[in-house]
């Protein structure tokens, strides 16, 4: 590269357009997949930190943990098992783990939100435990769980490019080839849309959200 | 038992691998590549307070601009430690600082101030209005009432903040092995490159293990500051309140 590479050069973007466009692909698939399979294991999870206080510690633990581990160090530990180069599983494992705490974190807390009055008055309309939990409970908390959700979101979409070290990576791979070739425009390329993909990802929950619970027209189901 | 005897021997490899001596001296010994993790996190996470505890308690104080800040900071999240820190190492005038300690500073500071800016500002609007009315009508100034009032009561959200960021910053940084510095990162860089499984396995444990202390001795300093009527209801999840109220705002 010239000593006066331009900080920003439009040239890269459309000529290298299917390249960027199918990064831009798989990090839409990694960071969905992820999402997806993070909620289904933590709302069951949650459920049960919820009901059973003696569980609540373990549950917190475990996802705690999986937190707290790096996500490098996670691919290294989970690469003897499930294979370093390119290895969809274990980059999903990884984010997939960095999913859990955030989801059960706030389901758990949109739980325990729910107002005794609500389902007091589930129980004396006859409600049994699992139809109260389904159709009072749930819904009530899910204001908690799009929050999650949407801390998740972006959490992940971030996370997503540490994979080009393992070489997948989704727009991460634009930042590691213009690290290895001194060229800012694919890193600048891979931040600007990682942030725009999140921003638009952010958009639609707020959307989804709106649809599914109708009664919080403005977010004012969160804590603050 | 194949199975059985392969993780076996991994499992000796690695134990091998951590107990070798020249492994534990020298300037890429186990020790100095603590140290500087330590070094480069601990730098990163007192810049962060700096800038995000005090930009937080000025605009929790003042209650005004508070939202746009809360709202770039969740933006922020979205950003990639890794296109920031590549960014700043490909400048050669900032990768060659230091080490390249200055380019990875000044990457995980950005990413360490939205955690510590967003919770400092919610934990100071949680303050009870009641409490800081009460404080004005004791004659307090306005400063006596952030420092003897608010800050006190905002505690326990500031530390969560300072310690989610410390967490996430000690992860990061050993991203800053592939760009520039050189830390715990550096085993794990260099054995995922040369198909080395032990050496970034081993790399892997020592950082895990270097999370795991700071969040918890971040933890017992939650603890010990949270003023003491406070304590029981503090919380002291790794998870701050403020995440979930900001993103449900």
């Amino acid at each position: 590269m010239p000593a006066a590479q331009p900080f920003f050069d439009w040239g890269y973007v459309t000529g290298q357009w299917s390249q960027i466009a199918g990064d831009l692909v798989q990090h839409i698939v990694l960071s969905l997949v992820a999402v997806a399979i993070g909620t289904l294991i933590a709302v069951p999870m949650a459920l049960v930190a919820w009901r059973y206080r003696l569980l609540r510690g373990v549950v917190f633990g475990v996802a705690g943990a999986l937190y707290i581990i790096p996500s490098l160090a996670l691919f290294a530990i989970l690469g003897p098992v499930t294979g370093y180069v390119a290895s969809y599983p274990t980059a999903e494992i990884a984010l997939v783990g960095y999913t859990l705490l955030i989801l059960i974190w706030n389901t758990v807390a949109g739980l325990d939100a729910v107002p005794a009055d609500a389902r007091e008055a589930a129980v004396a309309l006859g409600y049994s435990p699992s139809a109260a939990l389904a159709r009072v409970d749930l819904p009530l908390a899910l204001p908690y769980v799009f929050a999650g959700l949407r801390v998740a979101t972006s959490t992940v979409i971030g996370l997503v490019t540490v994979t080009a070290l393992i070489g997948l990576g989704g727009l991460g791979q634009q930042i590691t080839y213009g690290f290895g070739i001194d060229y800012a425009t694919p890193i600048i390329v891979g931040l600007v849309l990682s942030v725009a993909l999140a921003a638009v990802c952010d958009l639609l929950l707020v959307g989804a959200q709106r649809l599914a619970v109708p009664w919080s027209r403005t977010g004012s189901g969160g804590a603050s | 038992m194949d199975v059985v005897d392969h993780v076996r021997h991994f499992i000796a490899s690695v134990a091998a691998w951590l107990t070798t001596s020249s492994h534990w001296t020298g300037s890429s010994g186990i020790p100095q590549l603590v140290w500087k993790q330590v070094l480069l996190s601990g730098a990163v996470v007192v810049g962060a307070v700096l800038v995000g505890g005090g930009l937080g308690l000025v605009l929790g104080h003042t209650g005004r601009g508070g939202l746009v800040a809360v709202n770039a900071a969740n933006a922020a999240r979205a950003v990639p430690s890794l296109a920031l820190l590549t960014l700043f190492a490909i400048v050669p005038a900032i990768a060659l600082t230091a080490d390249g300690f200055l380019a990875a500073f000044l990457a995980l500071v950005i990413l360490a101030i939205p955690p510590i800016l967003t919770n400092t500002y919610v934990g100071m609007r949680e303050v009870d209005a009641d409490v800081r009315d009460a404080a004005r009508a004791m004659g307090l100034t306005g400063r006596q009432v952030l420092g003897q009032v608010e800050l006190p009561l905002a505690v326990p959200f500031i530390m969560a903040g300072i310690r989610t960021a410390a967490v996430e910053v000690v992860a990061t940084s050993t991203l800053a092995a592939y760009v520039s510095y050189t830390d715990l990162g550096t085993p794990i860089i260099s054995g995922l490159n040369t198909n080395d499984p032990v050496e970034a396995f081993a790399g892997a444990l020592l950082v895990a293990a270097l999370a795991g202390v700071v969040a918890g001795v971040l933890g017992l300093l939650q603890r010990v500051l949270t003023p003491s009527p406070l304590r029981r209801r503090a919380r002291t999840g790794l998870l701050p309140a403020g995440r979930v109220a900001t993103a449900a705002t």
